[in-house]
């Protein structure tokens, strides 16, 4: 089980000007781990990407890849990385298959090796008839394949992903999972960033919470949840006006109480057994929903904010 | 290194170890990028190649056969000794490459960091800054090269270029292309609003130094107080120095030296700029 840390940052700190976007974070990264950044926007999610990824300079602390400083080692970090930036910046005016095989040869990888690679790779971002198509005229969800894949072209074992589904509709977002889940069981350690508290979940090992630079918890999705939540959650709405007032009324049902401008949460280990208790005072909401805890009250939790505003 | 080792025999694609490909990216690292803007520009190619046809073929017709015929008559001395179409076609020649390179080294650059930010794809790679600028200043210039012999046969046919040293001429436009493209490029990388200011550019510096260095008639012939753009221009430096490739224009060699000390310290100067400026802009 000892595998080999292949990131490792200790109090790294990224400061512009007087804001500082990222606060004296630590973390390890074990080879073959998925490691999530969870957080809003603005969290510093993206800077600590480009920190890694060697882009973007530190302003203290320290941080090596597979033992290497990205500062000083920028190509040879990033020979080992392949990353999937936030925005797509994709060679437009080239073709699909193209894009591929240029980006494969800024690694200096031979065409003898690219040609073939580059249709494994559109076979498995399910794009090989789209080969010759003009990248502009994919869709959202195709650019983000063709994106991984390029991300792939190297055969990396570390995989940045930078907010991978942001943008995307649930099917596009599905597929992709699951391109990713394929890439996490052959081994490769993937790093990404997300605000989706799913997508985390379904995809992490491990993540750290981060909000304004710090990290706010560490752990596994299901352990933070039972760090940082019940069991379940009752949902409620009384409508916007009720909403912000029925608080008082319902003092003591579950564990925790969250009101929210559109609904009121309340955190209990038995969501059906609060829902009983809340009918049994006289009080009627408009809709009622028992679910599992996730991320997102996690979060909540740990900011008393929401992670999508 | 530990990656990439296992081979399957239903999996023999195998990339290099990381190791060998951040070495090749620090040797090669330009030519890589190079290479992908030439397979860009191979995609509008046709256009690129109309342009370099076309254009020399409608100048030439239009300056040296339709204006050389009233200015031929007129004054056989005023352009020292040829005719007007040997005295105006090395300055078309050198002028058209300065005119590509405002286009290559202008809207393309605004592309890579703010519109499309192309040039993020490959800093994602073990590509440097530095390289990415000068791959796309190495591909610029096979463009400028290309365009600037074509530009120079149609002048050939034209009969145009007596001296057989007239060939010399292309590479001084490519030459001149780069002294006035690249601190265009250097400015182009330090833009991050666009306002319109490559159209100022153009209107504003580059039709100035294509009217008034020398180009339609010696620079001699302007007042004193516009002699100055020529001076400073490229477009003079370039096409003084291709006259005297293509017909033996009679120089002083110590000026025919300064034409070549401007164009080449103005493009290294314009060198060392744009990659301070791509580092600035990108990080290392």
């Amino acid at each position: 089980m000892n595998r080999p840390t292949v990131i490792s940052a200790r109090n790294l700190t990224k400061a512009y000007g007087d804001l500082t976007a990222v606060d004296n974070i630590s973390f390890d990264v074990p080879a073959g781990e998925s490691f999530g950044l969870l957080g809003p926007n603005g969290a510093g999610k993206s800077t600590t990407m480009k920190m890694i990824g060697g882009v973007s300079q530190r302003t203290s602390g320290s941080l090596t890849i597979m033992g290497l400083d990205p500062e000083s080692h920028g190509p040879e970090v990033r020979a080992h990385l392949g990353v999937v930036p936030q925005q797509d910046n994709l060679d437009e005016e080239l073709r699909v298959r193209e894009n591929l095989i240029v980006y494969g040869r800024y690694f200096g990888l031979p065409l003898s090796y690219l040609r073939p690679k580059a249709d494994e790779l559109l076979e498995f971002a399910q794009l090989t008839d789209k080969a010759n198509s003009k990248v502009d005229a994919l869709s959202g969800g195709m650019k983000r394949r063709l994106t991984i894949a390029r991300s792939l072209i190297n055969e990396p074992r570390i995989l940045l992903l930078d907010e991978p589904t942001t943008g995307l509709d649930p099917q596009a977002r599905h597929i992709l999972w699951d391109r990713l889940f394929r890439l996490k069981e052959s081994g490769v350690t993937l790093i990404l960033t997300t605000h989706y508290m799913d997508e985390a979940e379904q995809l992490c090992d491990r993540l750290i919470v981060v909000d304004k630079g710090r990290i706010m918890a560490e752990g596994s999705p299901a352990t933070l949840i039972r760090e940082h939540s019940s069991r379940e959650v009752l949902e409620l709405r009384f409508g916007s006006e009720r909403n912000a007032t029925i608080g008082v009324e319902l003092q003591g049902i579950g564990e925790r109480l969250e009101t929210l401008p559109d609904r009121v949460l309340i955190y209990a280990h038995d969501g059906e057994a609060a829902l009983e208790q809340v009918t049994a005072r006289g009080l009627r909401p408009m809709t009622s929903l028992v679910r599992r805890s996730s991320l997102e009250d996690v979060f909540l939790r740990l900011t008393g904010r929401s992670l999508v505003d | 290194m530990t990656d990439n080792q296992s081979t399957t025999a239903e999996h023999p694609l195998r990339a290099h170890a990381p190791a060998v490909s951040a070495a090749r990216a620090r040797r090669w690292g330009a030519f890589f990028y190079a290479e992908q803007v030439l397979r860009v520009m191979r995609n509008y190619g046709w256009s690129v190649v109309l342009y370099s046809v076309g254009q020399p073929v409608a100048y030439l017709f239009a300056m040296g056969v339709g204006l050389a015929s009233l200015v031929d008559a007129n004054s056989e001395s005023a352009f020292g000794g040829v005719s007007y179409l040997e005295f105006v076609a090395p300055a078309l020649l050198v002028s058209a490459a300065v005119m590509t390179a405002s286009g290559e080294f202008s809207y393309p650059i605004m592309d890579g960091f703010k519109w499309r930010r192309v040039f993020y794809g490959p800093h994602a790679s073990p590509l440097i800054p530095q390289q990415i600028a000068s791959g796309h200043i190495m591909a610029s210039t096979v463009r400028f090269l290309l365009q600037s012999v074509v530009y120079f046969a149609v002048v050939a046919m034209f009969g145009a270029s007596p001296s057989p040293w007239g060939w010399v001429s292309a590479i001084v436009a490519t030459v001149a292309a780069l002294s006035f493209g690249l601190p265009l490029m250097a400015y182009a990388a330090s833009i991050t609003q666009d306002k319109g200011q490559f159209a100022l550019v153009q209107r504003f510096i580059v039709m100035p130094l294509f009217l008034f260095s020398g180009t339609f008639f010696p620079l001699d012939s302007l007042p004193m107080a516009v002699r100055w753009i020529g001076w400073i221009s490229p477009v003079w430096h370039g096409t003084e120095l291709s006259r005297v490739f293509t017909y033996g224009m009679d120089q002083d060699p110590l000026l025919t030296i300064t034409h070549v000390v401007f164009l080449v310290a103005t493009a290294t100067v314009g060198w060392v700029l744009v990659r301070r400026q791509f580092v600035k802009r990108m990080g290392s």
